[in-house]
């Protein structure tokens, strides 16, 4: 049951998005989060919707996947809104009753912050969708390598999500294991009362934290038998290479965002 | 030089880490033993009696309390060449899972010589060179959960093999999966001894693997005290059952059958050999 979770939630495929150079990638969408916030007008969020649109497009991914990644932050959206609507003033008012009113310019602002994080979030999972948590991991570290100057240990960082990535579906496995175990024991994990259920939660876990280490420390041993040694004069299997297409997918993205400032500055 | 692994009067004791005073607990008391480039060696012994930290001698994850361990004309002692060391001798471990490091297999088999500063064009005609090997080249870009025990298994030993040590240490690396497992395990290892001339060193509770190896070494409590051809070794059964050892089927079949008064060749261990003994046996009763 717990094998069913998508980790990363990356869609393999060849698509031109797919293909871009994961490091770019993460750029692009620094980029596009800047350029949604620096839109004030309308104008320049429907700029930023139509560079979200076309990315989309070009990535080939069903756009049914993206409703279902805003899915879980409808309750927040509502709320945001709703908070935007009432206690923003500004503009004509249209609407009073008692501590209530409702602006022309908490319309705009509310409509605009739903906007802004529907495409936020939609961008941001076309960045995980088309990126393999491998990939994502290589590009940060090499983004951030700059940092090793200062003495903060991307090395490490990089190889602990690696890590981590990898033993994601094993632990997952381990933890119905052990579910299985403690059930077979009479243990009230998917039954009994609340409390009962948290309580038995600490039956579960202290295994699953004991063979954490052990497998740790194993595989700390078996990295230093393949002489690990730290980031130090390491060569990587998988070379990073940007193209031409990256090059002209970075200064697309970097041409929105001049559209979008040069709109905010006329208007 | 004929020897790759020369050992000379090894001492080892675990301190104990929370109790200074505490007596340090000796494993291993005074091993001496020489292993040949190119032998497929098993050790046998049961729980405890120093095998896996033998092992753990031989690529310098543990150091001597006294005693010499050279390695591929290394001195296991000398940290500076503690890397050349673990290049030469490559060590798999019983649990797949966790010696894996990466979420693709064609990476986890690169991190060595990613550690090692290969340069990327060699990197990869070694990765896939060692794929192919173990017969796993089809799954290079798969996740290892989505592979079986066995073939997990396989993956670290092309993770260890692209190295290209001259001697690898198994530490019962079949001990966790299933029979089809265990089968393509030995199968590479054998292939990887008689084709590559690598010298095997099999730490192992299956009496069947370490019956087809060169040369048995049996431990109990620390020492070395059986080593030599496994028709040999075998042939001393009780010895081997009163330090906690199975035979092989066949050698405890000859032993029964010796102790109700018949007498077979003491030095039978595979199966063959033993049909066809039983067979002249029975022909012989018959005329």
């Amino acid at each position: 049951m717990l094998k069913d979770i998508t980790i990363g939630q990356f869609f393999p495929g060849t698509s031109l998005i797919h293909r871009l150079d994961p490091r770019f990638k993460l750029i692009i969408t620094l980029i596009f989060l800047i350029m949604l916030f620096v839109g004030d007008s309308p104008i320049g969020l429907v700029i930023g919707a139509v560079f979200t649109f076309l990315s989309i497009a070009l990535s080939k991914i069903k756009p049914k996947l993206f409703f279902k990644s805003i899915k879980p932050i409808l309750p927040f959206l509502i709320i945001t809104a709703l908070l935007n609507l009432f206690f923003i003033t500004g503009g004509d008012v249209l609407f009073k009753w008692r501590f209530i009113t409702i602006t022309t310019g908490g319309i705009k602002t509310s409509v605009f912050m739903i906007a802004r994080i529907i495409l936020l979030i939609s961008g941001s999972s076309l960045l995980t969708y088309t990126t393999s948590p491998i990939a994502l991991t290589d590009a940060i570290e090499r983004l951030l390598s700059p940092l090793k100057k200062l003495k903060f240990p991307v090395h490490e960082l990089a190889m602990m999500m690696t890590i981590a990535l990898r033993f994601i579906p094993t632990l997952i496995e381990e933890t119905d294991k052990i579910i299985s175990a403690q059930k077979a024991r009479g243990a009230e994990i998917s039954t009994g009362s609340l409390a009962a259920r948290a309580r038995n939660i600490v039956s579960i876990l202290v295994p699953l934290f004991i063979s954490s280490f052990r497998r740790a420390e194993e595989l700390a041993t078996a990295m230093e038998c393949r002489c690990y040694n730290g980031g130090e004069g390491r060569t990587r299997l998988r070379q990073l290479k940007s193209s031409m297409c990256d090059y002209i997918a970075l200064a697309v993205t970097l041409l929105f965002l001049a559209a979008v400032i040069i709109v905010n500055i006329i208007f | 030089m004929n020897n790759i692994i020369e050992i000379e009067n090894l001492h080892f004791s675990y301190k104990n880490d929370y109790d200074e005073n505490a007596p340090a607990k000796e494993v291993l008391k005074g091993i001496d033993l020489k292993i040949k480039k190119g032998e497929f060696v098993a050790v046998l012994g049961h729980n405890g009696c120093g095998k896996s930290t033998l092992a753990k001698h031989l690529n310098g994850i543990l150091t001597a309390t006294s005693g010499k361990v050279i390695v591929a004309g290394i001195d296991a002692a000398d940290e500076e060449k503690l890397f050349e060391l673990r290049q030469h001798a490559g060590m798999v471990f019983q649990n797949p899972d966790n010696q894996i490091v990466s979420s693709i297999v064609e990476e986890d088999v690169a991190f060595a010589l990613e550690n090692l500063g290969v340069a990327p064009d060699e990197i990869r005609r070694r990765v896939d060179e060692a794929l192919k090997e173990v017969r796993m080249y089809d799954y290079r870009t798969h996740s290892p959960s989505q592979l079986s025990g066995g073939q997990k298994q396989r993956v670290a030993i092309a993770g260890i093999i692209a190295m290209r040590p001259d001697c690898i240490i198994l530490d019962e690396p079949t001990a966790m999966l299933d029979p089809q497992g265990r089968k393509e395990v030995m199968k590479t290892i054998r292939r990887l001894n008689r084709e590559h001339g690598i010298t095997i060193i099999l730490i192992t509770h299956y009496m069947d693997e370490a019956s087809r190896c060169d040369r048995v070494i049996v431990m109990d409590k620390g020492k070395v005290v059986l080593d030599d051809t496994p028709k040999e070794v075998f042939s001393h059964v009780e010895l081997l059952k009163n330090i906690g050892l199975d035979v092989p089927q066949t050698t405890e079949l000859v032993y029964l059958l010796k102790q109700s008064g018949i007498e077979l060749d003491g030095h039978i261990i595979s199966e063959d050999e033993c049909v066809d003994a039983l067979a002249e046996l029975l022909k012989n009763k018959g005329a």
